[in-house]
């Protein structure tokens, strides 16, 4: 798993990237009341905002981490966005893109650099 | 920057897991373990206790009664004098335009006025009764004590655990009670909607008493975050966001709290900052109002998001001023102002979110039922 220093996580799956955000982030946000998910088949251009994420407190945008299309997004989390809360870097992924460039991915932090960044 | 003022109940705040923001120059808990979710509903279900030291507490003293409320009728709309002892009352300052200065709490203790007031306001309100009302009323800024509210369901039951009289108080009563063995001023009141009680308390014995309430298995601790989540759902309004200097009592849909003594009429009408602007709206009726918002979908609509009469095309007509999730309610929730025409419950306006114009409803306040002991 790699991460962000948007504290997204990216997961290899097959040819396509998993992503979500991580339970740092999360935790962050306090408990999470909405989230709005791009349409499967819209291209995406690395650090344009394709989700919003709406918390008790305050709404954020994650940017795609990667050049590419998004395959499939995780409905759940429309219908359920506290699952946000409960499993972060688990079933709240958020969508699954076909990367056209995966270069970025080597830039991105590892675990242990991640827990460092956040500190 | 100035350093972050501190309430007497910091190190309690710190010691019960607190994530603390800056508020009104004073660093305050936004939420605790439990977050804002869990805090919200547990005050709605049992009870919360919060942290108001921050606010502004203030008496009034003069050479008697009836000269103190003759001297404060002439900075607010309320009937002052009418007040019996014992009881509180809610009052506006009000400006020279007809615009809300601060919204405030007073109180008829007897030989004198307690006063409450909004912390970011104190001092500008400390000033203006002090250039009003002396040198024949005596303004007394209180800053030995702290200010903690008690609210939710379960209140009454806690703290007459500890003084049984306050059992007996009804909404808006008043009493001085020993509770942490200090004298305190309590209320009948709050900023939740629900039933509960406000505690001015000696300094030296507020963490003695907030630990002792805390002690109880129904009491938590609550942040900011749920104090504005549930003030929203109790359609409250909120000093700097729904009402300011430039609404009116009128606009705001405070007309409840303007007396028929100090209308048009009334034996001590007017009197008071933008007595003309106020008396001809209460009369004439204003060109916008406050309302209650629901969006239609889910996503949340705040502070600041324009409001439309329709889903393309026009200028904005009106804005929201606050809005978030509302967890009692299981949605977003919203307030704002419209148009006259626009505001009344069941009619559709348009928000625009991130670019796309989504549909809200204007609805009747509060978007919770108030469980006030009357």
């Amino acid at each position: 798993m790699k991460f962000t220093e948007e504290h997204e996580w990216l997961l290899e799956e097959g040819d396509l990237i998993v992503v979500g955000i991580t339970e740092h982030a999360a935790e962050q946000l306090g408990d999470v009341v909405f989230v709005e998910l791009p349409e499967p088949g819209t291209e995406v251009t690395k650090d344009e905002e394709i989700v919003v994420i709406e918390s008790v407190k305050a709404a954020s945008d994650i940017l795609a981490p990667l050049d590419g299309e998004i395959v499939e997004v995780n409905d759940a989390l429309v219908d359920n966005p506290a699952l946000v809360n409960e499993d972060a870097q688990g079933a709240a992924w958020f969508f699954k893109i076909r990367a056209s460039d995966l270069a970025p991915m080597a830039d991105y932090m590892d675990e242990a650099g991640y827990k460092k960044f956040i500190g | 920057m100035a350093e972050l003022l501190t309430t007497p109940l910091h190190a309690l705040h710190v010691k019960h897991g607190a994530k603390m923001v800056p508020f009104a120059g004073y660093d305050m808990p936004v939420q605790y373990a439990t977050g804002i979710m869990g805090e919200h509903q547990h005050t709605r279900a049992k009870a919360g206790l919060f942290d108001v030291s921050h606010m502004g507490q203030v008496i009034l003293r003069g050479p008697s009664h009836a000269a103190i409320c003759d001297a404060f009728e002439r900075l607010v709309p309320v009937d002052v004098a009418g007040l019996a002892k014992g009881r509180q009352r809610y009052a506006l300052f009000t400006n020279d335009a007809g615009g809300i200065e601060d919204d405030l709490m007073f109180a008829n203790r007897g030989d004198h006025l307690f006063v409450v007031v909004n912390a970011a306001c104190k001092d500008a309100d400390i000033a203006r009764m002090r250039a009003a009302l002396e040198p024949e009323i005596a303004v007394e800024p209180i800053t030995d004590r702290a200010l903690i509210a008690l609210q939710g369901p379960a209140a009454e039951a806690v703290l007459a655990g500890l003084a049984p009289e306050v059992a007996e108080m009804r909404f808006m009563d008043v009493a001085t009670v020993t509770l942490a063995g200090a004298e305190c001023w309590v209320s009948r009141s709050g900023y939740t909607g629900e039933d509960g009680y406000e505690i001015s308390v000696p300094e030296g014995a507020a963490e003695t008493l907030a630990e002792a309430v805390l002690a109880h298995p129904d009491v938590l601790p609550i942040g900011l975050g749920a104090r504005d989540s549930l003030r929203l759902e109790a359609g409250l309004c909120l000093y700097g966001h729904d009402i300011d200097a430039a609404t009116s009592p009128v606009e705001a849909g405070l007309n409840w709290a303007i007396q028929k003594v100090r209308r048009a009429g009334g034996d001590r009408a007017g009197g008071f900052p933008g007595a003309d602007t106020i008396l001809d709206q209460l009369a004439n009726g204003a060109a916008q109002k406050r309302v209650g918002l629901r969006p239609e979908g889910r996503a949340p609509m705040r502070e600041g998001v324009e409001l439309f009469a329709s889903d393309a095309g026009g200028v904005p007509v009106g804005r929201i001023t606050s809005g978030g999730f509302g967890p009692t309610v299981g949605g977003p929730v919203a307030m704002g102002y419209l148009p006259v025409d626009l505001s009344t419950p069941g009619t559709q306006v348009f928000g625009e979110l991130r670019g796309k114009r989504l549909p809200l409803t204007v609805t009747a306040l509060p978007f919770v039922a108030a469980g006030f002991k009357r």
